[in-house]
């Protein structure tokens, strides 16, 4: 069936099927390799490359008309780059869209993992600007590729090391690297490290696409994924303690901080924004 | 219309569009995607050479459609080409049968079939005309007219590469052919190292002031490489697609413009002798359309490629990796989007520390 933007006809799901086949395939075989990076032939988007195309191709392959979408960007339904991609998807499949996490089949994410528990029917695509944990260590392709089949990953615990040395503590933010199923060091995306744990035996299929990069990755449900860490210096997540949302008074949740000029004061909100709207129309929420 | 990442997204974009539209559609001339197509060649060429798309209308229309930015004409064209269902490989071309309009050598001064100076802007004075600020339709239609009638017929002349006449003599470095078909750069990743076709490939889509650049950077002396341009030839291929009901069979398809240079430069041989062998060794580059410097920077990358050495160029995934339009622009205008939670993250670290 076409669809048409602009007076222009296209494929539904806009790539054309040669390519979504292809994509599936790769899909496949990442599932098959938990946290193994599966090149792949990454097709131009009229998204800009760096803004979430290898998500969106993953999400435009996958997703049929019965499918229902969601798609947030840091956590936001209503974020300029979220509404840009969900207007793309919606426009070349007419799939419906939900900002509710129970709702939807598939979940686009830049950046966040939904505060509210997926399950096995459920989709997570992440979009990934840097696939490769070994780029710190080496900037060639050549070489990190070797260390990924020699499981040497000595460089990046060298990283985490010189952290605590230098300052006394890990100092990785977002993306914090971990270890998928006792072989692959994996890129989690620049989630915050708090939602490194929703990854670790997961009901759900995650799903990771770096468009400019070329890779697709996957951490399959019922996955082991442990953040990497010293024992005497065990992984941490962000400091949430004693914070609540403004908004819906959910704590133990992860927050935007923002800052009111005119008064001086901090404030936390959910980052999770459709979470937040549930809490508000009094809808029962499922934390992960 | 502010920068809105909380609420409000929907709204802020439709807005945003719409002004969008009215700045595109500021004056009250409208431009005719003919004029740009017939009167701004040199920049459809470029759309379309980092588009790896041959389409001068469509670079056209794109171009109209984005207010002539290059970076965005070639975002679309390449995102169209995402539609568009593979279905051939052309026939191998070969470029002594390129009908050409222009054709040096920097090597030699008299060459088979000689020196065609073409259309180029090499020799004319860069003054700006104020004469054409008012030209007419009428006028150019009278010269053009003059001109057609002492110029009959456009000659389009074949003749033999210029590097045959070294082959001939064994002065030139063998490259063994390779009789297998092209990686395709647009259907799979780019594999490293890389095989040369996809080297090839890659450079003649790049960004033209990236690839010039670092070019120049080999020139001047990062990893030098001082090339004689063998022979720079432009003209026309024709393109033919292998008939698939009847063995044998092809069918011609169209006919694409392209640039192609050989450079020459030194290269020795390790002999088993007491000397090494001198011999001239070649460095290729085509792209798209009348694309002159990026063709002869192309051949220059293709052979510092092929060199070991320690300079920027001598790097395949250096050269290879940070050239493509989209992704360069791509992933530096990402940097404009939200990191609020990962810069929340970042904040957490820096706290901690400041507790500790």
């Amino acid at each position: 069936m076409a669809y048409n933007i602009s007076n222009q006809h296209y494929n539904f799901a806009f790539l054309d099927e040669g390519a979504k086949r292809e994509i599936r395939r790769s899909i496949l075989k990442a599932v098959a390799i938990p946290g193994y990076q599966v090149p792949f032939g990454s097709r131009e988007l009229p998204i800009g490359r760096g803004w979430g195309t290898g998500g969106l191709q993953i999400t435009l392959s996958i997703i049929g008309k019965d499918d229902c979408l969601k798609v947030i960007d840091q956590g936001s339904d209503d974020s300029v780059n979220a509404v840009s991609i969900r207007k793309l998807v919606t426009a070349t499949t007419g799939v419906e869209t939900t900002t509710d996490t129970n709702a939807a089949t598939i979940i686009q994410s830049r950046h966040r993992v939904p505060e509210e528990k997926m399950r096995n029917d459920q989709v997570l695509v992440l979009q990934v600007p840097n696939p490769e944990p070994l780029r710190s260590v080496s900037p060639k392709e050549t070489v990190s590729r070797n260390l990924h089949a020699e499981a040497e990953y000595s460089g990046i615990w060298l990283r985490l090391y010189e952290g605590i040395v230098k300052y006394g503590r890990t100092v990785i933010g977002a993306d914090h690297p971990v270890m998928v199923s006792g072989r692959y060091v994996m890129n989690p995306s620049p989630i915050p490290r708090f939602d490194n744990p929703k990854l670790h035996q997961a009901e759900c299929l995650y799903l990771f696409g770096a468009g400019r990069e070329k890779k697709i990755y996957a951490v399959p449900p019922y996955t082991d994924v442990v953040s990497l860490a010293y024992e005497d210096h065990p992984f941490a997540i962000e400091n949430v303690k004693g914070r609540s949302c403004r908004l819906c008074g959910a704590t133990d949740v992860y927050y935007d901080e923002i800052f009111d000029s005119e008064t001086n004061e901090h404030y936390f909100q959910c980052s999770d924004s459709g979470f937040c709207e549930k809490r508000r129309n009094g809808t029962e929420v499922n934390l992960s | 219309m502010a920068y809105v990442a909380v609420t409000g997204g929907q709204e802020a974009i439709e807005a945003s569009i719409k002004l969008l539209k009215y700045y595109r559609t500021d004056g009250d001339k409208n431009l005719e995607i003919e004029a740009i197509k017939d009167k701004m060649k040199l920049l459809i060429d470029r759309v379309m050479s980092e588009a790896g798309l041959y389409a001068p209308t469509y670079a056209a229309l794109a171009l109209k459609q984005c207010e002539g930015s290059l970076e965005e004409a070639v975002f679309i064209l390449r995102a169209y080409r995402s539609t568009l269902t593979r279905n051939h490989y052309s026939k191998t071309m070969s470029s002594v049968d390129m009908r050409m309009i222009r054709r040096i050598s920097a090597a030699f001064k008299d060459i088979p079939g000689g020196q065609i100076l073409g259309p180029s802007y090499d020799y004319v004075h860069r003054l700006l005309d104020f004469g054409i600020m008012d030209e007419t339709e009428e006028e150019n239609e009278k010269w053009r007219n003059s001109y057609e009638q002492c110029h009959q017929e456009e000659e389009k002349y074949t003749f033999p590469r210029v590097s045959d006449i070294l082959r001939e003599e064994d002065l030139l470095e063998e490259i063994a052919e390779e009789h297998r078909e092209a990686f395709d750069i647009t259907l799979n990743k780019l594999p490293l190292p890389a095989p040369r076709s996809a080297r090839l490939q890659t450079m003649a889509r790049a960004d033209t002031g990236y690839i010039s650049g670092l070019a120049y950077s080999s020139l001047r002396g990062f990893g030098a490489v001082h090339p004689t341009v063998g022979e720079l030839r432009t003209g026309w291929l024709s393109v033919e697609v292998s008939y698939v009901l009847e063995e044998g069979q092809d069918i011609y398809v169209g006919d694409i413009l392209v640039t192609e240079v050989e450079s020459f430069v030194s290269a020795s041989k390790k002999k088993t002798k007491e000397h090494d062998e001198m011999k001239v060794g070649i460095g290729y580059g085509c792209v798209l359309g009348r694309n002159e410097t990026k063709a002869i920077s192309i051949s220059i990358l293709d052979r510092a490629l092929r060199v070991a050495g320690e300079a920027p160029v001598n790097d395949e995934e250096f050269v290879l990796l940070h050239g493509d339009c989209l992704e360069m622009n791509g992933f530096l205008s990402h940097l404009k989007l939200p990191h609020y939670v990962t810069f929340q993250s970042k904040l957490d670290q820096l706290r901690k520390k400041k507790e500790d």
